[in-house]
């Protein structure tokens, strides 16, 4: 949502190096879309090379400059179908190269362990016995020769984060790494100088690899995430089309509109920006700003917001307002905003770390300070204070969390559940009270015809197939319900659609209507369905016969008040917050078996309504999906949104689920309870680990092949027993 | 013993030449599109860079 200073349109400076460009290309699924893609990008004249990635979603292009644009290629995606929309180089490169940092010291160190490893069991099987020592002598000089360049480039990342953490005056994971790591090398190559026989170089850097592994999969997990928030960040603005003075369209990414351009929005897009419409009048559907699910009627003069979308006729609108000043972005401004607050959760390995590394420090310290005591030589000393730091080292502790929250991600995926923060299970588990958005959350968010039984198998299927014709939500909606009853509708020709007002087909004399109650010559309706459908109907005219009354209603989510009841047993409190009328909001709440609901909120008194609760020392999880829940999602304690929802909320919230039904929401929660109690587990195998093994090493009894094997069997375990958190198959 | 002086320089040359390729491989980009590539083991027409 960052200002463009150049318009794209005329990009066209005069560089003769081609110019790269990144678009997030989202609806790419499978090998054919990927050529057909990346095919269309290489057609534009100027276009020098096209690489799509189906796994991050995106296309880079390399073109040049004065013969193509930006937009040409936005623009030939558009007529193969796909929508694209520029991502900044700055947001795009970040979680990669963090990645492929990561990866290039896996490799380099479990190279040097895989070869460290081999030299040091050739010394620990051979030394003393058959074993020449001038052999076991060059076997060590060879691992610290290789040990040692390992160490400095490998180590990098804990030693950047141990030192920047020291320097901010705190403690935390990596100090201890850092500290057991160069203490264990340095000592090493001390004793290996003078021809000793206590050399770690194996220990050091088997840790680094296995620490590196556990850093690169829970960094995997981060980007993966942030980048599919990104691709839908900028596909939100997607293109706009613009009419020239001239008369001429041409395709222009939203961001880079002015307030005055004439705009085209057609028949099923969405509005790009702020504005007036001049010409055209029809539906417009709100949710995404509103909550409502009835769509609205529009006509010259009125205003319509970005992220709106147009229902029935083609509308030329002027822009007011574009970019970061439209109503889309000032509620993900509030959104931004709300999320600072909960930036300053702490992390539970991080709490662990805060405990656990001075008291390492302390047990290091108190061991070498106790043997100096007892009057052993220094070198004595120390070796046993670096292996009491090389067997407490937080190889268990540091892999407890990233090894629990992998295992139950990858759980809650099978059954329909996107994980987005890795620390939203930590927080989910705290909850003690759930808040739902009603439209779209507790309902699916999309019309649905009620009392259906009331309505002839034969108009069923004349007003369904005026419908086909129509792309009105009530429309669908009766097309599907008329599908589920009488199987495939058969789409008639000659129809005419009047926008706002229904359709019309002639057949000789006879006509058959299809719209508003006007549009067919019906009374207004004052029967006891009205209420509940809050006018949202349409009435169908076949000839001179009674119009027939359809009414439509947002469905409840079929299982809705079966988890709200589930919930409640749990110990949960539940609330309804929605941006809803009162009767509508009552209504549902009844229904589903909600006892505390709000009506008429905005997005800022539903953050309000939060930091209340807050205050009470209540623990939230929102559940939403409008763009006017987002700011809400971002302020709750831990938050979750259908797949359904508004992309900027899906950005905003911790989880993402999928499907009709409600109870991805019980599953998640279940799922962060036993994450949290499997990582208490670990932290508790990593205790009794170091209760054992801390004792043994102060008094000087590790050898370096037991403090290897050891410490590799906490990690297996610690690892193993988060996996039992993965089982299970698809639901 | 003299067997020690050519197989340690064996077993450090050829894990360097595997770290080397890996190395390599994820600078050139081989690990970019790990979906993406298997679809396009299955594509019949050349790679467009081929066609011209």
């Amino acid at each position: 949502m960052t200002a463009h200073p150049t318009e794209l349109a005329t990009q066209q400076a005069p560089a003769a190096a081609p110019e790269t460009l990144v678009l997030a290309v989202d609806e790419m699924h499978c090998g054919a879309c990927l050529r057909l893609v990346e095919r269309a990008a290489l057609r534009v004249p100027g276009v020098e090379s096209a690489r799509a990635s189906l796994a991050a979603k995106r296309l880079s292009v390399t073109f040049d400059p004065k013969q193509a644009g930006e937009v040409d290629v936005i623009a030939a995606l558009d007529r193969i179908g796909f929508t694209a929309a520029p991502i900044e180089a700055v947001q795009q490169d970040r979680g990669d190269a963090r990645q492929k940092y990561l990866l290039r010291r896996v490799a380099v160190a479990g190279f040097a362990a895989m070869n460290i490893m081999l030299l040091s069991i050739s010394v620990w099987s051979g030394e003393g016995g058959s074993m020449d020592p001038a052999v076991a002598a060059l076997f060590r000089w060879l691992s610290a020769l290789i040990a040692l360049p390992t160490v400095v480039y490998a180590g990098q990342p804990f030693f950047a984060s141990g030192f920047a953490a020291l320097k901010g005056g705190r403690l935390n994971m990596d100090v201890p790494i850092s500290l057991a790591i160069i203490l264990a090398t340095g000592m090493s190559l001390y004793q290996t100088m003078l021809n000793h026989q206590h050399v770690y170089f194996d220990a050091a850097v088997t840790l680094l690899f296995f620490l590196l592994v556990g850093r690169y999969l829970d960094e995997t997990l981060r980007v993966r995430a942030r980048g599919e928030a990104q691709n839908l960040l900028s596909l939100q603005g997607g293109i706009a089309t613009v009419l020239g003075s001239d008369g001429v369209q041409r395709k222009v990414a939203a961001h880079a509109l002015h307030p005055g351009d004439r705009l085209l929005v057609a028949t099923g897009e969405r509005v790009a920006a702020d504005g007036v419409v001049r010409e055209g009048r029809g539906q417009i559907d709100q949710s995404l700003i509103t909550g409502e699910t009835l769509p609205v009627g529009v006509k010259p003069g009125d205003q319509v917001y970005a992220g709106t979308l147009n229902l029935t006729q083609s509308l030329k609108i002027e822009v007011t307002a574009a970019d970061s000043a439209t109503l889309l972005a000032e509620i993900s401004r509030l959104m931004l905003a709300a999320e600072q607050g909960k930036a300053h959760y702490r992390r539970l390995a991080d709490r662990a770390a805060q405990i656990y590394a001075p008291a390492v420090h302390g047990l290091g310290l108190a061991t070498f300070l106790g043997w100096l005591a007892f009057g052993a030589p220094w070198q004595t000393a120390l070796t046993y204070a670096i292996s009491v730091l090389i067997i407490t080292c937080p190889c268990a502790l540091a892999l407890a969390v990233p090894a629990v929250q992998i295992a139950a991600a990858s759980r809650l995926f099978k059954r329909g559940v996107m994980v987005k923060a890795p620390d939203g299970l930590e927080r989910i588990a705290e909850i003690d009270m759930v808040v739902f958005d009603k439209t779209g959350t507790l309902t699916l968010g999309k019309p649905q015809l009620i009392d259906e039984t009331e309505i002839s198998d034969a108009d069923m299927a004349a007003a369904a197939a005026l419908a086909a014709a129509s792309h009105h939500p009530y429309a669908k909606a009766l097309v599907v319900a008329a599908e589920a009853r009488l199987g495939a509708v058969q789409p008639v020709s000659g129809i005419e659609e009047t926008p706002g007002e229904g359709l019309m087909r002639r057949e000789g004399k006879s006509e058959e209507r299809l719209g508003s109650a006007a549009w067919c010559g019906a009374e207004a309706d004052g029967s006891e369905g009205a209420e509940r459908s809050q006018g949202a109907e349409v009435w169908c005219r076949r000839g001179q016969e009674q119009p027939v009354h359809f009414r439509f209603a947002d469905a409840i989510r079929p299982d809705a008040a079966e988890t709200v009841a589930a919930l409640k047993r749990q110990g949960y409190r539940i609330a309804l917050l929605s941006g809803d009328r009162a009767g509508i909001v009552e209504e549902t709440a009844q229904a589903t078996g909600i006892d505390t609901w709000h009506a008429g909120l905005k997005p800022a008194d539903k953050i309000a309504w939060l930091e209340a609760r807050a205050e009470e020392g209540r623990k939230v999880l929102m559940a939403g999906d409008g763009l006017n829940d987002a700011p809400a999602l971002a302020a709750a304690h831990a938050s979750i949104s259908p797949a359904s929802a508004a992309d900027i909320s899906q950005r905003a919230a911790d989880f993402v689920f999928q499907g009709a039904k409600l109870s991805p929401v019980i599953e998640a929660i279940k799922t962060g309870r036993r994450a949290r109690s499997m990582a208490f587990q670990n932290f508790g195998v990593a205790a009794v680990y170091n209760a054992i093994c801390v004792p043994l090493a102060m008094l000087g009894f590790v050898t370096p092949l037991i403090a290897a094997i050891v410490m590799s069997t906490s990690s297996i375990l610690v690892t193993l027993n988060a996996s039992r958190l993965a089982g299970g198959g698809r639901s | 013993m003299t067997s020690l002086a050519w197989l340690i320089p064996a077993a450090l040359v050829l894990a360097g030449a595997g770290l080397i390729a890996f190395l390599w491989a994820l600078r050139s980009g081989q690990f970019e599109d790990l979906e993406g590539a298997a679809y396009r083991a299955l594509e019949d027409e050349p790679p467009d860079d081929e066609i011209t």
